[in-house]
Parts: C-alpha cells; structure tokens; sequence
C-alpha cells in the first residue's frame, strides 16, 4: 500500500515537468503581459485579445493552412514512397538490392542541414524558393523518408511469407499481392510513419527560414518567433497564443487517439 | 517460355517500387552531398560573390579554428549529457509506468504529450520560463533554490538546452522500452526470485540484456538525432554565452547563413557527416558484444 503511495507520489512528482509548460503557454496567452512573470498560475483578469491579436498582427490563418496542407501532403507522399521501397527491400529478390538499400539509407546520416546550401541552389535555379515545393518534395523523397523506409522495411521483413505465397497461387502478382495482401496489413507500421512524418514537417525550422521569405507563405514554426512590437521586442503573450493555437489542436487529437498513437509507435521499435 | 516470367516481372516491380526512393535519395541526398564535398575545396563568399578553388585549405583552417574546438567541446557535453539523461530518464519512466498500477495509461499520456507539442513553441515557452524572474526559478524558490540566470551563465544554459530537449524528447524513447519492457517473459522474473535474486539483480541480469535491442536503437537514434538540434538552440540561447552552446550544427549555420562563407560551411558540414557516420558505425559494431540475441 505505502509502496504504491509512494509510486504515485513520484510519478505526479515526475510529471511536473512534462505538464506545466504546457499549463503555462496556455493559462498565460490569456495574462496582461505585465503579468507574464508573475507566479500565480491562474490570470488575475482573462483577456481573449491577444488571440484576435494574433491574426491581426500576422496571416496567422493562412500560415496555419500552409503548415497543414504541407504536412498533410508530405505524410501522404511519404507513406506512398516509403511502404513501396520498404515492401520491395523486405520482400522482393532484384540484381544490386543491397547495394541500393545502402544507397537509400545513406540518408539517415545525413542532418539536413548538411546539404541545404546545394538544396537552396537547386530550388533557386529552378525558381522555386519562397514556394512551398522544397518543403513538399524534399521530405517525401529525400532524406526525411529513409526512416519511414526502413520502419516498413523492418515490419514487411518480419512478415509470415505464407500469406502472400497464397495469394500468388490465386495468380495475384506482385503489385496485387502488395496492394490486397501486404499493405492492408501494415497498418500499424503505417500509422507509426504517419505519426513521425506529420510531427516531423510540423515541427520543420531551419528549411522555412531558409526557403521562404514572405509572411503569407510562412509555416507556423517559423511565424511563431515574428511576433514582434514596433522595437522588435517579443510580444510575449501574443506568441503564446499563436503558440498555443499550434499546440492546442494536435494535443487534442492526441489525448483522444492516444492508444493506438502510442501503441502504433511502440511496435516499430520492437522489431528494431 | 516468354519473356516476361514471374522472375523477371518481379525484379521490374522491384526497381519501380524502390525507384522513388532511389531518385529522390540521388537528387537530395547523395549529389547534394559530392557538392557539399566540393565546395568545401573552394573559398565561396556569397555576399563578395567569389568561388575560388583553394583545395585543402578550408581543411587546414579547420584544424586551427579555436572556435570549432570549443564548438566541438560543446557538442560532446551537449550529446552525452542529452543521450544519458534521455535514456535513463526513460528507462525509469517505463519501468515505473510497466508497474501494475491503475491510472498508468494518464501519466503516459501526461508524459508522452510534449513530443507533440510543436518544437518552437515549446522552445519559446521554455525560453519565458528560463528567465531570471521566470517559472522555473519561482518553482525552484518554493523548494528554496535560487536558480541562476540559466541561459545567460555558461554551464547553466547547457544544462538548460539539454534538460528542455530531453523533457521534449523523451516520451518516445520512453514508449519504446515501454514495449520492450512489456516483452521479457515474466517467468523468467519468477524463477529469478525463487533463486533469491533481488530487484536490482534481476534488474540488471534479466531486463537489460533483454531489451538490449532496445537501448541500441534507441541510443542510436537520440545520438544521431543530438548531433541535428537547431531550433532549439537558435530560439533558446543562439549558440550562447560565448560559445557554450555553440553546438557543431549551429556553428555550421552561422558560418554559412550569417556570416556567408558557404566554403568553409560546407568543410563544417562534411565533418559533421564524417562524425555522424562514424558514430552510427561504431555502435552497429558494438551490436554483436553487447546485444543480446534470441536466437
């Protein structure tokens, strides 16, 4: 009995850390600013303005779409490239296989800020800095994919061949057997990706900083730091409200999936 | 016989389903990388607009860069601080929350929820709380602390960017030894008891080395992953005070992006991969010696 007291007391204890910034962010986007500093952890008055604030400072409506329809995209894309390239190392004999998984997989040890001057290059050649192609096209086929790759690799590696060994003799061929027999399947190892790729262009900082250059084309990592009064001094408030209205929804989500979120996470390491 | 047998068909699906992957790994990955290996022979000031061969000059500079030693200092304490504090931090969490114990499944949501919050909110949250008269010295006062100013002392501020990406972080190192932990037999903890073994026996002779797979992985990947943390330093202490948290990363940045010397960015960048490299090689080496394996 005092055993789990004392289990509670340590885990509530632990917890303080992991919960009250978000407390904070959210309780003080609705402070004075003068109160930023102060210890209560409640406001003394509510005020909504620094949320109407937010837009009026910055297209916060359009950087919030930008941010959502790349991220959206971007997972889309990569779990199309990813569950095909990880089906055809995992499961299909072809001439140079290994030699090309290696290729591929060079691109784990790759920090993307190793090769973003040459990237820059290539988009400005091509006329495609402050778009959103290099925020769209880079993640999907580039280095950001690697891992989604071998994730699904690792689960069709550990998959029971005779599944699909039935359905050849039922005379499906190889794209029918990925698309009837395996994918359906790889759910799980699918939902994991999803999860890494939409937190993983989410949370993207240096490429928008570095890609582009107008406020309406911003994703929201990147608006978050530009609230700013007319000296350049950080308006704190109001970057917690934009920050807790980019918090906000995806924790939500979370909170009401978190079973098969964290669950669809945990069973890609497993098998690691 | 035609042409087209299973055989064959198959290998041509093959080369489709990894032909994505392999164009964009060539185009945004590999000769992205031989570029960066060129330049980096090259003196390339954008703002002067010059791009001149220099060989191994840029290399040579490297070697007596005073601030890329203490970058490097800071980026040893920032990886090794992060990968300790990561991985026991959550080691202890799943082995506390693998606990029969009702309500675990809240305090995992509870701990895992910072890995969704987005990364520069959370940095600039910290970056309020962190000033002097902020929460974590109001926290820190109630216990009878007095914080210092921690992004403006020097060891201070290191110990405040690891602690913030740790907290951030560590829900998902958290979750996969969670599962592992969830896999080791429990006979094999009965018939350690009986043989008199106590907790932090079986502790260290059953749970570690059956979930060694595990902590590979995991220590892989938090390494790695120390090695690429930019926004978190760029909004909480911009390499800062001094170069105490310059880690190699950033000093890559503001040698490319602030200060315009692409050339000698992009020698940085070709050592950061060289460590990265031979970092990841390193431990899938020591795989053999100390991972144990089931079969």
């Amino acid at each position: 009995m005092s055993r789990k007291v004392a289990l509670y007391g340590l885990l509530c204890l632990l917890c303080v850390p992991f919960v009250f910034p978000t407390w904070w962010m959210v309780t003080s986007s609705m402070k004075p600013i003068s109160e930023i500093f102060s210890e209560s952890l409640l406001p003394s008055e509510w005020t909504f303005s620094t949320y109407s604030q937010v837009f009026r400072m910055q297209p916060f409506g359009q950087q919030y779409w930008n941010s959502l329809y790349i991220a959206v995209i971007v997972t889309a894309g990569t779990m199309v490239v990813a569950a095909m390239a990880g089906y055809a190392f995992a499961r299909i004999r072809f001439p140079g296989q290994n030699v090309l998984f290696v290729v591929v997989l060079t691109g784990l040890l790759i920090p993307s800020e190793v090769t973003i001057v040459p990237l820059f290059q290539l988009f400005q050649s091509l006329g495609l800095t402050n778009t959103h192609w290099p925020l769209i096209i880079v993640p999907i086929f580039g280095a950001p994919c690697v891992l989604a790759i071998f994730i699904m690799r690792q689960f069709f590696v550990a998959l029971p061949p005779e599944l699909e060994e039935a359905a050849r003799m039922d005379g499906l061929g190889r794209a029918g057997i990925f698309y009837r027999v395996a994918l359906p399947l790889a759910r799980p190892a699918l939902g994991a990706v999803a999860i890494f790729t939409f937190l993983h262009s989410w949370n993207l900082y240096l490429e928008p900083i570095v890609y582009l250059s107008t406020p309406d084309m911003f994703t929201l990592p990147q608006a978050l730091t530009q609230f700013v009064d007319i000296y350049g001094g950080p308006m704190w408030n109001v970057q917690l409200a934009a920050a807790t209205m980019t918090a906000v929804p995806i924790l939500v989500v979370f909170v009401l999936a978190q079973r098969q979120f964290i669950e669809g996470l945990a069973h890609t390491g497993v098998k690691g | 016989m035609t042409f087209w047998t299973y055989r064959r068909r198959d290998n041509l699906v093959g080369y489709l389903f990894v032909a994505p992957a392999l164009l964009g790994s060539l185009a945004f990955v590999l000769i992205p990388l031989a570029l960066v290996g060129w330049y980096s022979l090259n003196e390339w000031n954008v703002l002067g607009g010059t791009f001149e061969f220099i060989g191994a000059e840029n290399y040579e500079r490297l070697l007596s860069d005073e601030k890329l030693r203490e970058s490097l200092v800071a980026t040893t304490w920032f990886a090794a601080g992060l990968v300790v504090l990561n991985l026991s931090l959550a080691l202890l969490l799943a082995v506390l929350l693998n606990q029969k114990l009702r309500g675990t499944t809240v305090f995992r949501t509870l701990f895992f929820s910072p890995v969704l919050v987005s990364l520069v909110a959370w940095t600039l949250v910290w970056q309020l709380m962190l000033q002097p008269e902020g929460s974590v010295n109001g926290l820190l006062g109630v216990v009878g602390v007095d914080g210092p100013n921690w992004l403006r002392t020097e060891s201070a501020a290191m110990v405040a960017v690891i602690v913030v990406q740790v907290i951030k972080n560590v829900g998902l190192n958290m979750v996969l030894f969670l599962a592992a932990l969830q896999g080791v037999p429990a006979p094999l903890y009965e018939a350690a008891k009986i043989d008199g073994a106590g907790a932090w026996t079986r502790f260290r002779r059953i749970t570690i080395p059956l979930i060694s797979p595990t902590i590979l992985l995991t220590s892989i990947i938090t390494i790695v992953g120390s090695l690429q943390v930019f926004a978190q330093i760029a909004v909480l202490t911009q390499g800062g005070p001094g170069t105490s948290t310059t880690v190699l990363i950033y000093y890559l940045y503001q040698q490319a992006f602030q200060f315009h010397h692409f050339g000698y960015g992009a020698t940085i960048s070709v050592l950061l991969f060289v460590i990265v490299a031979a970092l990841t090689l390193l431990q899938w080496r020591m795989r053999r010696k100390w991972v144990l394996h089931e079969s």
